[in-house]
C-alpha cells in the first residue's frame, strides 16, 4: 500500500484540536466490496514501541467512544474513557506497553466516517448518508492497516469492552497468528434480537427528528439533535442496572418541585434530568449518521454467520490466549453470552480464562471503579507475559 | 501445596497438558505451569477463587464440573485432575466419564468416608461424622456424594475404568506405603488418590 506524503503528520482540524492521523490514499475495500478512499485513521498512542515491536496492545473502544483512552481528552478536557486502567503504573501499564487506540471506521473523531469529506467524486462533499454500510470486520481491517504500517507483526494483546470486545474477538478470528492474547469484556459473539431492537428504537428516534432530512442534515446546517439525544438516553438506560439507577436516583424529585403540584411537562424526577444531561452532552460530540452506521455494524455482527451458524467453526483457527470477562449485572451483554464464547473456545482447545466480575453497576461497570476488574486485567497480562517468556526460553 | 496435590504432581509427567477441575486457589496449576513445564488450566466454581487465579496470571475459567466438561474436546488433555471435588458434584459417574473422554488419564482424590474414625463416630455417636477433612455439619457441607475407597473401586469396575495407581494418604503425615490392600487402606486412609486410564 502506498502511503501519502501526509503520513504521520499531526493534522489541525477545524476545532483546533490536535489529532494524530494517518492517510492511506488507496483506502480500504469493505466486506461489501465498496471502496473508501482515501482512508484516514485517527489514533492515539501511549508508551513506547519496543525494539522488537512485541509490546503493542490495541485497545478497541465502544460504540460512542473514541481514541482518547488515557490522558486528557482534547475536546471535553476530561480524563480519557479508560484513564483509570491505562497509564503509567496502572493495570495496562504504559511504562511497559505501547498502547494504541484508533477511532473506529465510520465514527466522527477523525477516522473516515459519514462526516468526512468524500474525495472520490468530481465535487468533493461530505459522505453523509451515502457512507457505505460497514461491519465490525471492516473496523478491524482498518486497525490492521495501521498496525501493518508500523511493522507490528504480532499484537501482544487486543482488549475491548462492548463493541470493542466484538472487535477483539474478530481480531482473534481474522488474524489468528497476529494476536498473542485477546481480552473481550462485557461483550458477545453476536448481537441478539434484543440488542438490535434497542438500536432500532434509537435509530427511529433519529429518523423521526424533523431535522434528520434523510440524513442530509449537514447540507442545511442543522442537526437532528433531539432524535440523537433520545437515542442516547434510551441506550444509556441499557448501560446501567436497575440497582445502579435506584441507588443513584431512586424516586427523588427535582429540588424545585418539592411541595408543589404534579407537573405533566418538564423534569419531575432527578433521573429524568440526568438522562437529558446525558443526551444533550452526547449530541455535542457525536454525529447522527455515524450513530446509525455504527449501530448497524453492531447489529450485523455475528462471528458464526460465515460458518453455518457454528461459533466453534468460527473459532477453529484461533491461536490467542483469551481472557473473557463479564459483569454480573450487565443485562445488555449478560454473562450467559460470555459463557457461549468460553464454551466454543473450550471446544477448539483454546487457552481461555473466564471471570464474571460481581458488580451492581451494569454494563458500564467496565468503565468505572472495579478493583476486581483491574486485578483480572493486570493479572492476565502479567501471566501471558510470563508464559511468552517461558515459550521463548523453550524455543 | 496440600499433601494430596503433592502426590498428584508425582503422578504427572512434565510437559503434559492438564485440566484441573475445582482448582481452588490455583496452587496446583501454578506449580505445574511454573515448575513442571506443563500446560495446565483450571475450572473453578467459586468466583472469588477464579478472580484470584486469573489475577495471578493463571488460565482459569469459572465453571461447573457437572455442566462444563462437555464443552471440552475428546483427547484434549493428558491428565484431567479432580481433587477433593468428586464428593461435591451432582453426577460423579458422568463427571468421571467426561474426564476420561477429554483426558487420557484421570486423577481423582477424595476424602475417604470409609476411614475408621468416621465409621466409629457413626457407630458410637449415631451422628454424621466430623473430622478435619469432613469439617462441617451435615446440613452445611457441600459434599453430597461421599464415598469410600471401596465404593470408588467398585464404580471403576462397573464403568470399566482401569486403575493404574492408587494410594491412601493421611492429612498430616506422609503417604503410607504399607497400605497395600484397598480394604486396609479404606480403613486407615484419610484421603484416597487414584490414577485412572480408559
Amino acid at each position: 500500500m502506498v502511503i501519502s506524503e501526509k503520513q504521520d503528520e499531526i493534522c489541525e482540524t477545524n476545532q483546533d484540536q490536535l489529532i494524530q492521523k494517518l492517510v492511506f490514499p488507496e483506502g480500504i475495500t469493505l466486506e461489501s466490496g465498496k471502496i473508501i478512499a482515501p482512508l484516514e485513521i485517527a489514533y492515539q498512542t501511549y508508551g513506547q514501541l519496543s525494539e522488537f515491536k512485541d509490546n503493542a496492545i490495541l485497545i478497541c473502544h465502544a460504540l460512542t467512544g473514541d481514541q482518547y483512552v488515557a490522558g486528557i481528552h482534547p475536546v471535553t478536557k476530561k480524563p480519557g474513557w479508560w484513564s483509570k486502567m491505562v497509564g503509567s503504573g496502572l493495570p495496562i501499564d504504559t511504562d511497559k506497553y505501547f498502547v494504541i487506540c484508533t477511532n473506529v471506521l465510520g465514527s466522527c473523531m477523525g477516522t473516515t466516517g459519514p462526516r468526512s469529506i468524500r474525495e472520490d467524486i468530481s465535487q468533493p462533499r461530505c459522505w453523509g448518508a451515502e457512507f457505505p454500510a460497514i461491519t465490525i470486520k471492516d473496523m478491524v481491517n482498518t486497525q490492521k492497516i495501521l498496525i501493518d504500517y508500523w511493522g507490528i507483526e504480532r499484537l501482544f494483546a487486543v482488549i475491548g469492552g462492548s463493541m470493542g470486545g466484538m472487535q477483539a474477538l474478530q481480531w482473534a478470528v481474522s488474524y489468528p497468528d497476529q494476536v498473542y492474547s485477546v481480552m473481550p469484556i462485557a461483550t458477545s459473539s453476536f448481537h441478539s434480537a434484543q440488542n438490535i431492537a434497542f438500536n432500532e428504537v434509537g435509530r427511529q428516534a433519529i429518523f423521526s427528528d424533523p431535522d434528520w432530512r434523510d440524513g442530509e442534515y449537514w447540507r442545511y446546517g442543522v442537526t437532528p439533535y433531539r432524535g440523537l439525544a433520545v437515542a442516547r438516553m434510551m441506550a444509556h438506560i441499557t448501560y446501567l442496572s436497575e440497582d445502579a439507577l435506584n441507588r443513584k436516583f431512586g424516586r427523588k424529585l427535582q429540588e424545585s418541585l418539592k411541595g408543589s403540584s404534579l407537573p405533566i411537562f418538564g423534569d419531575m424526577f432527578q433521573v429524568e434530568s440526568y438522562l437529558h444531561y446525558q443526551g444533550s452532552n452526547f449530541v455535542r460530540r457525536f454525529d447522527a449518521n455515524s450513530y446509525v452506521t455504527i449501530t448497524r455494524a453492531m447489529d450485523w455482527f455475528d462471528l458464526s454467520q460465515t460458518h453455518d451458524g457454528d461459533l466453534v467453526k468460527a473459532f477453529a483457527p484461533v491461536q490467542s490466549r483469551f481472557c473473557v470477562i463479564s459483569l454480573s449485572s450487565d443485562w445488555l451483554f449478560p454473562t450467559s453470552r460470555s459463557r457461549v464464547i468460553v464454551q466454543a473456545l473450550n471446544r477448539v482447545g483454546a487457552k481461555v480464562s473466564f471471570v464474571e466480575i460481581t458488580t451492581d453497576k451494569g454494563h458500564d461497570a467496565f468503565l468505572l471503579e472495579e478493583p476486581n476488574l483491574d486485578l483480572t486485567i493486570q493479572g492476565f497480562l502479567v501471566g501471558i507475559e510470563e508464559q511468552r517468556r517461558l515459550e521463548n526460553y523453550a524455543s | 501445596m496440600r499433601l494430596d496435590q503433592r502426590c498428584i504432581v508425582e503422578m504427572i509427567k512434565p510437559q503434559s497438558k492438564i485440566l484441573d477441575i475445582g482448582c481452588g486457589d490455583g496452587s496446583l496449576i501454578d506449580y505445574l505451569c511454573r515448575d513442571h513445564q506443563c500446560d495446565a488450566r483450571g475450572i473453578e466454581l467459586d468466583m472469588a477463587y477464579v478472580t484470584q487465579c486469573v489475577g495471578k496470571g493463571l488460565p482459569v475459567i469459572q465453571g461447573n464440573a457437572d455442566f462444563d466438561l462437555q464443552h471440552y474436546p475428546t483427547n484434549g488433555f493428558d491428565y484431567v485432575v479432580l481433587s477433593r471435588t468428586l464428593q461435591a458434584v451432582n453426577h460423579p459417574k458422568e463427571v468421571l466419564q467426561q474426564m476420561l473422554r477429554i483426558g487420557r488419564h484421570a486423577i481423582v482424590s477424595f476424602p475417604n468416608f470409609g476411614h475408621w474414625t468416621l465409621r466409629a463416630q457413626l457407630l458410637f455417636k449415631g451422628r454424621m461424622p466430623m473430622t478435619t477433612v469432613w469439617g462441617k455439619y451435615w446440613y452445611e457441607t457441600p459434599n453430597i456424594h461421599p464415598c469410600t475407597m471401596t465404593d470408588f473401586v467398585h464404580l471403576c469396575e462397573v464403568e470399566g475404568h482401569r486403575i493404574e495407581r492408587w494410594m491412601a494418604i493421611d492429612e498430616q503425615g506422609e503417604r503410607a506405603p504399607w497400605r497395600r490392600y484397598v480394604r486396609l487402606a479404606n480403613f486407615f486412609g484419610e484421603q484416597a488418590l487414584f490414577l485412572l486410564t480408559r
